[in-house]
């Protein structure tokens, strides 16, 4: 097994992981972490695709990919939380 | 920044909103001026971009000069462009009415940042080239799409957008995956490469989970189960935004692809359609049960989805190369008809008060031009001549006939009467007059407001006689020349 | 080429533009709305009198609009529109005059006169219609434009009527859309063209082209009322009484029974569809709604739905002189399409000046009307006498060149049909003249006593009754609707 292969079945398992979190986890934080798992899972794919036998130097493209998409993905994760606080309040208010 | 940037159309397109975004941002007491010089601005751009379109037939500018696949390229043709202008034009009628129906001072301050960056998203959408920017665009959509469910800031809204969030995410997610499989296999992201990609087996995997992200985001039944309460229970020009441009984003990706990439089965054709007329009965049965207007609506734009899944299924994989344009007609039919009717509906809700369906009747105030306006809306909707929604329809069971394949004729017809039936118990609200106490206010409801979603409702119906230049428009430049 | 090549786009408009300013005008301004309305129709009827001018004279109006890369809207002005077009507008101005009246103190009056306007804009459009498309989008406007004026009145009784109109009308609009497609896919066209368009592929697609005239002449039949389609027309009773005269006269079954005319003459072209062996089960199923629409109607009190019932019988006579194949049954269903309009509308105009006056809704209350109301009375009569075919009036004129037709067509059941019908309509009609005129007011205790009817209500149907009257007296005169049939005819059998 050469290392990206193991490191695109990881990427591959680790996105199946956060798939069914995504789609069975009853709580608002564990959806949110497992997308977060499917983002990591994706990440690994891109960061696969730019392995290169050495010596030759990876390719410089996923990995530009991959910074973007980390960026829009906390940004994703931070409009998600807030929103799961701010139902947390309202629903505390409809129970007073 | 050079000379060139600034004298290009297309790079006004996606700055101007994002640059808009900001400023309204920034100085939220001027938010709506800011806001509605954009959208007028990003009109101008688009119209532009039309004329020079109609001279080149497509145009394409490396942004910064920087080549693909480091650098981004804008690439422009009639589909495009006729994306664009449905958003431009769309856009500015439901900023008009926002005016009028954003009424809390926090609704107005965040509205016009959220709608500015979800017009960035969606020009990016239609003039992006390589699929990892369509990728960070549909995130972009998504981030400002879920800010505008939540903006009524009632319980129900931040649910419903919490859920439209988890399902908008995991779509995006499953196309960054597809992105990620495409790279592996071709090393390339652009549209070019992937026309030249000889097809395999690993490619299509890539596609497929390119396509189920875009069929989650665009809310094709089964992956609907988010829309309706997040269409339902956002404000009016949300609402408008969100079903008649939104959803429309991620199937304009989904033509893109299925013709640079087209699918590799006959059966896969015939599942998405199957998958449609799945979509089109459901929708229909719910809006058929719904309660409250707005749920109606919005459960019809999930009927509606199915049907332009059924306009691109409808002559099977050979076909292809026509169906697209029945699915794009249907695409801006539903685009302007939908948001009419959504805006229509709010202002029906502001003035009665309620929009609870069968006691629509019991009002003694009547919004007369908002119910008209949801009449003509419905009726392009339905898809009656000779709106633009019966040129669609038409195209889509012309196509079919001629393939024979009676099939997606005969789900065509069952949606067609079962929307008919959908929609008459809205009219029966209207018209009623026996369990009323009390005069009629004489013609209430004649206001400004009135006026954009009366003005998109008619351009839905009369665009039906501009068909025929529509079309030979959306043909102009496809795609790269390198199919008929 | 004509002077004025846009004169149909003109006529078509005058009522279409007409209509969003009749909405837009409030409730309070009736003059207004009264100017536009009586503007608006008889700006139309020199209009159209100047067309029919041309068209006599032989002048070609075509325009044409692409809508869809080879489908065109298209607008024509030929012999057989005319008929059609002149009968909507002098019926238009008449029924305008008897709504204005009807409606004076009667709420939404902008929305009805709105949809008054646009339900006639309709009917131009059908009559002038130069291809099936064209046809289909006027249709549909038609449907959309009469579903609320059926339901005027907004109660759950006219909701109900109203939805089941809907349902008749728009599923056979949508069968018609199939047809069309169906057209467009086998014959590349859908012009309407004398002679037809299918006579090459039926040789080849026997069995499509039958099934197609059988998805077009049902999808039609459904506006005609022919059976088993009729059931929505008693139902949809519940209109105001020039809603009924307009739809029954003009407007809905008129449209369907004229398009079923331009379905079997233009596009199929008589011939093919004798050769396709369509014609024979068409007659035989226009036999049979004729019979039934009479029978049903004898059994009804209600006076609007025993008129309802006999217009389902009336109706298809129009359909079995087209199908009988024969010019001079062709005559006679042409004439019929313009005589059956006059009777009709006399009939329900009356009717509703009955109501308004007397409050009299049932034929068992109509006794000794005739002395109360005798203006209205006698025009109902002078139209029910010329129903049942008496000489030399309307109704006979139609059916003599009907019965004609049958013997020239081999097809001597239809003298006896015809017998059999007019004894029917004798049936169901004598008892109301005889219980109007002869029998004394049963009494005014239950309430309801005479109440004097403006011009506006009593001078219309006495009009269309001296048009009954004209008609079939001066039935061979230059220019009457006759001799105008006759011209026509020769263009459809290419004579």
């Amino acid at each position: 097994m050469t290392p990206d292969l193991i490191y695109g079945l990881t990427g591959i398992a680790v996105f199946a992981i956060g798939l069914v979190g995504a789609l069975c986890a009853q709580d608002r934080l564990r959806r949110v972490l497992a997308l977060k798992l499917c983002s990591v899972g994706a990440g690994f794919i891109l960061v696969v695709a730019a392995w290169r036998e050495p010596p030759a130097s990876p390719d410089p493209v996923p990995h530009a990919l991959v910074i973007t998409g980390i960026v829009v993905m906390v940004s994703a994760t931070a409009v998600a939380l807030a929103l799961i606080r701010r139902l947390q309040t309202l629903e505390a208010e409809a129970d007073e | 920044m050079n000379n060139l940037m600034s004298l290009d159309p297309m790079t006004l397109a996606l700055f101007l909103p994002l640059f808009g975004a900001m400023a309204a941002f920034i100085a939220p007491r001027a938010a709506s001026v800011i806001g509605l010089a954009t959208v007028l601005a990003n009109l101008g751009a688009v119209g532009w971009l039309a004329f020079e379109i109609r001279a080149a037939a497509e145009l394409i500018t490396p942004l910064g000069g920087w080549a693909p696949p480091l650098g981004i390229a804008l690439r422009a043709d009639g589909l495009s462009v006729a994306m664009l202008a449905l958003t431009g034009a769309v856009g500015l009628l439901v900023s008009f009415s926002a005016l009028d129906a954003l009424r809390d001072a926090r609704q107005r301050q965040y509205f016009w940042p959220l709608w500015l960056l979800l017009l960035t998203g969606l020009n990016g959408v239609y003039l992006g080239t390589d699929i990892f920017n369509l990728y960070v665009m549909i995130e972009v959509i998504a981030l400002a799409a879920v800010g505008l469910t939540v903006l009524s800031g009632t319980r129900e809204a931040v649910r419903a957008g919490l859920e439209y969030m988890y399902a908008s995410i995991l779509g995006a997610l499953l196309f960054l995956m597809g992105v990620g499989f495409v790279y592996l296999q071709l090393g390339r992201l652009d549209f070019a490469g992937l026309i030249a990609a000889t097809p395999s087996a690993a490619l299509s995997a890539a596609l497929a989970l390119m396509v189920v992200g875009l069929l989650l985001k665009t809310a094709l039944f089964p992956l609907h189960f988010w829309l309706p309460a997040a269409h339902a229970n956002a404000t009016a020009p949300a609402s408008a935004l969100l079903s008649g441009l939104v959803v429309k984003a991620a199937l304009y990706i989904f033509l893109r692809l299925s013709t640079y990439m087209p699918l590799p089965d006959e059966i896969l054709v015939t599942l998405l359609g199957a998958l449609g007329a799945g979509a089109l009965l459901w929708g229909s049965v719910q809006a058929l049960r719904a309660e409250r207007l707005k749920l109606l609506v919005a459960w019809s734009t999930v009927a509606q989805i199915g049907l332009i899944f059924i306009a691109f299924a409808r002559a099977g994989q050979v076909g292809l190369v026509e169906s697209w344009k029945a699915a794009a007609l249907l695409i801006l039919a539903h685009g302007i008809a939908k948001s009419a009717m959504f805006l229509a509906a709010g202002r029906i809700k502001d003035e009665v008060g309620h929009d609870i369906i069968r006691d629509l009747d019991r009002s003694a105030i009547r919004p007369t031009l908002a119910q008209f306006t949801f009449a003509l809306a419905a009726i392009s909707l339905i898809g009656l001549p000779p709106s633009l929604g019966f040129i669609g329809k038409w195209s889509l069971m012309e196509g079919a006939l001629q393939a024979g394949y009676w099939h997606w004729v005969v789900a065509t017809m069952v949606g067609t009467l079962l929307s008919v039936a959908y929609f008459s118990r809205v009219f029966a609200g209207f018209l009623r007059f026996d369990r009323m106490q009390g005069a009629l206010a004489e013609h209430k409801g004649w206001a400004l407001a009135d006026l954009a979603p009366l003005t998109l409702a008619l351009a839905a119906i009369s665009l039906g006689l501009m068909a025929a230049p529509i079309l030979s428009f959306i043909e102009l430049g496809y795609p790269f020349g390198a199919m008929p | 080429m004509s002077d004025v090549p846009l004169l149909p786009l003109f006529i078509l408009m005058t009522s279409l533009l007409a209509s969003p300013v009749l909405f837009a005008l409030p409730e309070s301004a009736a003059r207004l709305r009264t100017a536009i309305n009586l503007g608006m129709a008889m700006l139309k009827l020199a209009l159209v009198a100047w067309l029919g001018w041309k068209v006599g004279q032989g002048v070609v109006y075509d325009l044409r609009f692409t809508m869809l890369p080879g489908l065109e809207f298209k607008l024509q002005a030929d012999p057989l529109a005319m008929l059609f077009i002149s009968l909507s507008a002098v019926l238009w101005l008449i029924t305008t005059i008897y709504s204005i009246g009807y409606l004076e103190h009667g709420p939404h009056r902008a929305r009805f006169f709105g949809f008054f306007s646009l339900c006639v804009a309709a009917t131009v459009g059908i009559a002038m219609a130069g291809n099936l498309f064209t046809f289909l989008i006027f249709y549909e406007l038609l449907t959309l434009a009469t579903y609320p004026l059926v339901i005027h009145r907004g109660t759950a009784e006219a909701l109900r009527a109203g939805r089941i109109y809907l349902i008749y009308t728009l599923a056979g609009g949508l069968v018609l859309l199939i047809g069309t497609l169906g057209l467009w896919v086998l014959a590349g066209t859908t012009d309407f063209t004398p002679g037809g368009v299918l006579e090459d592929v039926v040789t080849e697609h026997r069995l499509a082209a039958q099934i197609l005239f059988v998805v077009l002449v049902g999808a039609l039949g459904v506006k005609a009322a022919l059976f088993p389609f009729h059931a929505w027309l008693p139902i949809a009773m519940v209109a105001p009484a020039p809603v009924s005269a307009l739809l029954h006269a003009v407007a809905v079954v008129k449209a369907g029974a004229f398009g079923i005319m331009r379905v079997v003459y233009e596009v199929f072209g008589i011939e093919t569809a004798q050769a396709l062996g369509m014609t024979a089960p068409l007659a035989a199923l226009a036999g049979i709604t004729i019979i039934y629409g009479s029978l049903k109607a004898i059994t009804q009190d209600d006076i609007k739905k025993r008129l309802a019932y006999s217009t389902v019988s009336q109706v298809s006579y129009i359909t079995l002189g087209v199908a009988l194949a024969s010019p001079i049954a062709a005559v006679g269903a042409l004439a019929h399409l313009i005589h059956q309009g006059l009777m009709k509308i006399t009939m329900f105009m009356a009717a509703g000046n009955l109501a308004e006056g007397l409050g009299v809704k049932k034929v068992s209350q109509m006794d000794g009307v005739g002395r109360e109301m005798p203006g209205t009375m006698l025009a109902f009569s002078a139209a029910a006498l010329a129903m049942i075919g008496l000489p030399p009036l309307a109704g006979f004129v139609s059916k003599w060149y009907l019965a004609q037709g049958g013997l020239d067509a081999g097809a001597g059941w239809v003298i006896a049909l015809l017998l059999g019908s007019s004894l029917l309509n004798a049936i169901y009609f004598l008892p109301m003249l005889h219980r109007a005129w002869f029998r004394d007011r049963a009494d005014t205790a239950s309430g309801t006593s005479y109440r004097q009817i403006g011009w506006m209500l009593a001078a219309p149907p006495i009009t269309t009754a001296l048009m009954v009257l004209a008609v079939g007296g001066f039935a061979n005169a230059p220019f009457s609707p006759l001799e105008w049939t006759r011209f026509v005819v020769a263009i459809e059998y290419q004579e």
